[in-house]
C-alpha cells in the first residue's frame, strides 16, 4: 500500500484525513500509477492534483519523494522502494503562495 | 409565510443566509468549501433546493458542487471543461495572440425548465452545458468560433464569460455577456451567436463602436419584457428595447457610470438599480459614501438611496455579480462588497442593513424566494 499525504484543501474535497493509502498494483510503480488509483478511489480529486486532458501536474502543488522534490522528475519516473512499501508518504504538497 | 434563501460566495467559501418573509434576522451558514474561491452559487429554478456551485482555487483548479437539500449537504459534480476540438488563440493583453486556456467557471445559470441542465460561462471566454445535473459538460462551441474570437481580450478580471440570461418566453434564445468582448445572443439554444453591440461606445478601444472588444460588465432583464435588457459597462449604463440589436446610453444624471452590478425590480420591469463605482481605476465609491441608485424610469433619471449604507469612509467594490433582487410582495434587494459585508433592503431599496459585515470579499450574491 502507497502512502499519500494530502494539501488540507484536498483532504477537504475528498472528505478524508491527512493521509490515504492506496493499493498500486502498476509495476513499476509510479507517480502517475498512484495518482491513478488515488482518482479511481476518490472521483472528487480528478483534475486537482494533475490536469485532466494532459495529465500534467498542476502548477501550484509539487511531489516530495523521500525529502526530495520530484516535482520536475516526471510522472513516470519509478518510485523508491521506500514509498512503494509504505514506509514513507508521498508528500503531494501546495504551493507556498497568496501573501 | 415565504422565506428567503441568500447564496454568497466569497474569496474564501460559500455562505448560505436564510430568513423568513420579514427579512430582518438573519442565520449565516458556512463556511461552505473553506478556503476555495466560490465565483458563483445559484439555485435550480425549478428544484430550489437543488442548488450549484462554482468553487477554485489557483492551487486545484475548478470543481462544481451540488447540493440538492437547498445547500445542507453537498456532492461534488463533473469538473471537466474541455474546449471543443481546436482551442484557437484570442488577442492578449498586449495585443498578440495568446492560446485559449480554460481557468474557471465564473457563472452559472440553471435552465428555467429542467433542473438537470445548466450553464456555465467560464474563462477563458465559452459556454458549457450539463443535461446529466452536472456529471458531464459539453461546451457550445458555436460562441468562442464566432468568427469575431480571435479579437476577443481580456478585461482586467480574465477574460470572462459572466452574465447569462435566459428569455422566459422562449429558452432557445438566450443573451450572454463577456469582458472584453461584448454581449452576445443565441436564437438556437446556444448552436449560433450574434454579437449584439451596436450602440456601444467605448472610448478606450481602437475603434469605439467596433463589432466586439467592449468591456460588458453586466447585464439584466425583468422577466415580463424580455426584449429589454439593462447593462452596466465599463463606464456607461445600456438599455436596449430589440433584444440587443440596439443599445442606448441611459446613465443621465448618475455621478459616475462606471460600476459593475445592474439589476431590476421583481415587480416593476421599468425600476433598475446600480451602485456607482468612483472610477476603473479607482474602485469604490465617491466621496467613500456607499450609495445604490435607483431609476424608476428604466434610466435617465436616478436617485440615490442611502439609508442604512456606509456614508463615510467606505471604500469596498460591488462585484459584476453580487446583486440580487428577490420576488416577495415588496422587493428586497441585496448585494455583498469586497469588504464582506452583505446589505439587503426589504423595501425596494429605501432601507438598508448589513445582515452579516465581516465575510471574506463578496464575489457573488444570489437570492431565492422560497414558499
Amino acid at each position: 500500500m502507497v502512502r499519500v499525504e494530502l494539501p488540507a484543501h484536498l483532504c477537504r474535497l475528498a472528505g478524508v484525513g491527512h493521509e490515504v493509502t492506496v493499493a498500486v498494483d502498476a509495476s513499476p510503480v509510479t507517480i502517475a500509477a498512484v495518482l491513478e488509483v488515488l482518482e479511481h478511489d476518490y472521483p472528487a480529486l480528478e483534475g486537482t492534483i494533475r490536469e485532466h486532458e494532459t495529465k500534467q501536474r498542476r502548477a501550484w502543488l509539487r511531489f516530495f519523494v523521500c525529502e526530495e522534490d520530484w516535482s520536475h522528475i516526471g510522472m513516470d519516473a519509478v518510485l523508491p522502494p521506500a514509498i512503494v512499501s509504505g514506509k514513507q508518504p508521498l508528500l503531494v504538497i501546495g504551493a507556498i503562495a497568496g501573501g | 409565510m415565504s422565506s428567503v434563501r441568500l447564496l454568497v460566495g466569497t474569496r474564501k467559501g460559500g455562505f448560505v443566509l436564510t430568513s423568513d418573509g420579514k427579512r430582518q434576522d438573519w442565520k449565516v451558514e458556512g463556511p461552505f468549501f473553506a478556503g476555495w474561491e466560490i465565483y458563483h452559487m445559484k439555485g435550480s429554478p425549478v428544484d430550489p433546493d437543488r442548488i450549484w456551485a462554482s468553487q477554485s482555487s489557483g492551487w486545484s483548479g475548478q470543481v462544481l458542487q451540488r447540493s440538492d437539500d437547498g445547500g445542507k449537504t453537498w456532492n461534488v459534480a463533473g469538473n471537466k471543461f474541455l474546449y471543443e476540438g481546436e482551442a484557437g488563440t484570442h488577442q492578449w493583453y498586449d495585443g498578440t495572440p495568446h492560446p485559449w486556456e480554460f481557468k474557471r467557471v465564473w457563472h452559472l445559470e440553471p435552465s428555467l425548465s429542467c433542473a438537470d441542465t445548466v450553464y456555465a460561462g467560464v474563462e477563458d471566454a465559452a459556454m458549457f452545458k450539463t443535461t446529466d445535473g452536472g456529471t458531464t459538460w459539453n461546451e457550445l462551441p458555436g460562441l468562442r468560433k464566432h468568427g469575431t474570437g480571435k479579437d476577443w481580450q481580456p478585461g482586467a478580471g480574465g477574460m470572462c464569460l459572466h452574465s447569462i440570461v435566459i428569455d422566459p418566453t422562449d429558452e432557445q434564445r438566450m443573451f450572454i455577456a463577456i469582458s472584453a468582448a461584448g454581449a452576445f445572443r443565441t436564437d438556437d439554444g446556444g448552436g449560433t451567436w450574434k454579437p449584439i453591440n451596436k450602440g456601444l461606445h467605448s472610448k478606450y478601444i481602437p475603434n469605439p463602436t467596433a463589432e466586439v472588444g467592449h468591456c460588458v460588465h453586466h447585464i439584466a432583464m425583468h422577466p415580463s419584457k424580455p426584449k429589454t435588457l439593462f447593462m452596466q459597462k465599463h463606464w456607461d449604463v445600456m438599455r436596449t428595447d430589440d433584444a440587443g440589436e440596439n443599445w442606448s446610453k441611459v446613465s443621465g444624471n448618475l455621478p459616475t457610470d462606471f460600476g459593475f452590478v445592474i439589476d431590476v425590480h421583481a415587480h416593476e420591469p421599468e425600476t433598475i438599480f446600480v451602485v456607482p463605482i468612483k472610477s476603473d481605476s479607482e474602485h469604490f465609491p465617491m466621496e467613500g459614501q456607499l450609495k445604490v441608485f435607483r431609476s424608476k424610469t428604466g434610466g435617465n433619471e436616478w436617485e440615490p438611496l442611502s439609508r442604512g449604507l456606509p456614508q463615510k469612509d467606505c471604500y469596498v467594490n460591488v462585484l459584476r455579480d453580487a446583486m440580487s433582487v428577490d420576488r416577495m410582495d415588496e422587493c428586497g434587494i441585496y448585494f455583498g462588497t469586497t469588504g464582506g459585508q452583505v446589505y439587503a433592503s426589504p423595501d425596494g431599496g429605501e432601507n438598508w442593513q448589513a445582515i452579516v459585515r465581516d465575510l471574506p470579499a463578496v464575489l457573488s450574491v444570489e437570492v431565492q424566494t422560497l414558499p
